[in-house]
């Protein structure tokens, strides 16, 4: 089912070194529109090295990736920093959580619509003013925010500074800033890491939601089977830093390689 | 009693002048970490430019007070800005990625450059400015001592808390602010949520020096001379009220330095006044000691 929907992310033949040791090698993959792209493998496989070449923190060594929305074409890895997440719109979140800790959720949310706001107040001076584009923006800002803060039920907690929240809520909070961006690209680091059976089942169907309703691409590095296999519409499993198998999660079960990467090789 | 009245007004004007050059210093630890040495000599800078636009505007034969005053702070904040983000382009954003102490250095050496550049455009000699507000209220008079609360206090004080709201009511309330305190809670995370972080501390720079502009004029129109070296100690100064009112924290910035002004008036009024400076750097290293976080600040909470 997967390849009905257009072609989002082309990653073509990464590699990825440090200091002489290959993190990442000669990776290849594609991730589709309004699909889950689970990206798993064992610990040291360089899933994460993919997500810091996509999102910049990385200059990869060699490789291209990719972004098309509609007629546009990002060339990731030629853009630097801040414009990956602005112009291309490659939104992501931390296996270690990283919020604005001392920011009120809300506003967690509303700094990450920079371009919309400071475009509409014209880098503040209008602001300042109190012009009326500004004024509608800003409204416009927190409506998005309250979708999704209602989405993940967090409406609540909309004025405690974030750093507050319990685990499981600064999780979903994340992924809600990653939304707020209206990225076409979101990726995931171990989104359910730490999150107790019904906390990852709510995870999943948030993901299953954003999938079914907008128009975004899913990225995601998962160690918890359970949620990779019952949400994903394509895996691509590295050891090592190769891709050693890919395709959807039934073929991906029985697949020799992949059971032998996690299990360990019969003598 | 009227004397204690008299040197408190005395201490809030001059506890004002540091504490609008300590917003410039706290902001900008807030932001990127580093103590800016070179703050002390923005304000010096400032100070400088409002006397140049002052005389400008006397030889152009403008002499309508109101006009001069909003004149002056406005080219004042424009031009010193400019210095900021100068500054920041040339000694502190090549470092960035550098250890931790290569910015600081370059602030104490880009210190040292502005005082003898402005010592030669400028020459050596105290230059005075004629009093432009004079007269006062006369608050008490009991034969042998008045309170006077001058014109000039007046306006340097409501100066003072006008630039202040606005100036917090940008940072607390306005994307940019919101943008600047994400940038200083988490660098990378504001970059991946598409915030131009090099922008936004430029932004601080600029904000910083313009208040430190306002308060070199101030400090112009109170005292009535400038020189090059004004910024040393009344930089130092700022810095310590800083850390007395927690660093990185903007209201502890403006509280340490109305603490400051007080401690140093009071010191000079009822001690020594040629001890004044002992005393106020004496408080930082009490503060130093005792409670380096300051009156307002946060404790860094290491994360694992």
């Amino acid at each position: 089912m997967a390849n009905t929907e257009p072609l989002l992310l082309k990653v073509d033949r990464l590699s990825m070194a440090f200091s002489g040791l290959l993190a990442v090698d000669d990776v290849s993959f594609n991730a589709y529109n309004k699909n889950i792209t689970a990206i798993i493998g064992p610990n040291g496989a360089g899933k994460t090295t993919v997500f810091n070449c996509l999102t910049g923190f990385y200059r990869p060594l060699s490789g291209i990736m990719l972004l098309y929305h509609g007629e546009k074409r990002f060339d990731l890895q030629r853009m630097k920093d801040f414009r990956i997440a602005q112009k291309a719109k490659v939104a992501r979140t931390f296996q270690n959580i990283r919020l604005f800790p001392n920011m009120s959720v809300l506003e967690n949310l509303v700094v990450a619509q920079h371009n919309a706001l400071m475009r509409a107040s014209w880098f503040t001076v209008g602001g300042l003013m109190g012009f009326r584009s500004y004024k509608n923006k800003e409204k416009e800002v927190i409506e998005l925010a309250k979708y999704w803060l209602t989405r993940t039920d967090l409406v609540e907690y909309a004025d405690l500074p974030a750093g507050n929240l319990s685990y499981g809520a600064q999780r979903k909070l994340e992924i809600t800033r990653a939304m707020c961006m209206e990225p076409v690209l979101l990726c995931l680091d171990e989104p359910a890491a730490g999150l107790n059976p019904a906390e990852s089942s709510d995870l999943c169907e948030l993901l299953l939601f954003i999938k079914e309703n907008h128009r975004v691409g899913i990225l995601l590095i998962e160690h918890d089977m359970s949620v990779v296999m019952g949400i994903s519409d394509y895996i691509v499993v590295l050891d090592y830093g190769k891709k050693i198998a890919e395709g959807p999660p039934e073929s991906i079960r029985e697949n020799p390689a992949v059971i032998a990467a996690y299990l360990g090789e019969e003598e | 009693m009227e004397y204690f009245i008299q040197q408190l007004i005395n201490g809030l004007t001059l506890g004002a002048i540091y504490g609008l050059i300590a917003i410039g210093y706290s902001m900008v630890y807030g932001i990127i970490g580093m103590i800016n040495f070179a703050h002390g000599e923005i304000f010096m800078i400032g100070a400088f430019i409002s006397l140049i636009v002052v005389l400008l505007l006397n030889s152009f034969g403008l002499s309508w007070l109101p006009a001069v005053l909003i004149i002056v702070l406005v080219m004042a904040m424009v031009f010193t800005s400019l210095y900021g983000l100068a500054i920041e382009r040339i000694a502190y954003r090549p470092l960035r990625k550098s250890f931790r102490l290569a910015p600081l250095i370059s602030a104490i050496g880009m210190s040292i450059f502005l005082q003898n550049y402005m010592q030669l455009l400028q020459g050596a000699r105290v230059k005075p400015l004629q009093p432009m507000i004079t007269g006062g209220f006369t608050l008490i008079d009991d034969g042998d001592y008045t309170v006077v609360l001058s014109f000039l206090q007046i306006i340097i004080i409501i100066t003072t808390t006008i630039i202040v709201i606005l100036f917090s009511f940008i940072i607390y309330k306005t994307q940019l602010g919101r943008e600047q305190r994400a940038c200083a809670q988490d660098r990378v995370m504001a970059e991946l949520v598409g915030i131009n972080v090099d922008t936004t501390i430029s932004v601080t720079f600029i904000i910083g020096a313009a208040l430190a502009s306002v308060a070199g004029f101030l400090y112009l129109l109170y005292y009535g001379v400038v020189d090059f070296f004004i910024g040393f100690l009344v930089g130092i100064k700022a810095f310590t009220a800083a850390v007395l009112g927690g660093i990185g924290s903007l209201p502890g910035a403006l509280l340490g330095g109305l603490l400051i002004g007080l401690i140093e008036v009071f010191w000079s009024a009822y001690f020594s006044i040629e001890y004044k400076d002992v005393a106020a750097f004496s408080i930082l290293v009490l503060v130093l000691i005792f409670r380096p976080t300051g009156l307002l600040g946060r404790p860094e909470i290491e994360k694992v």
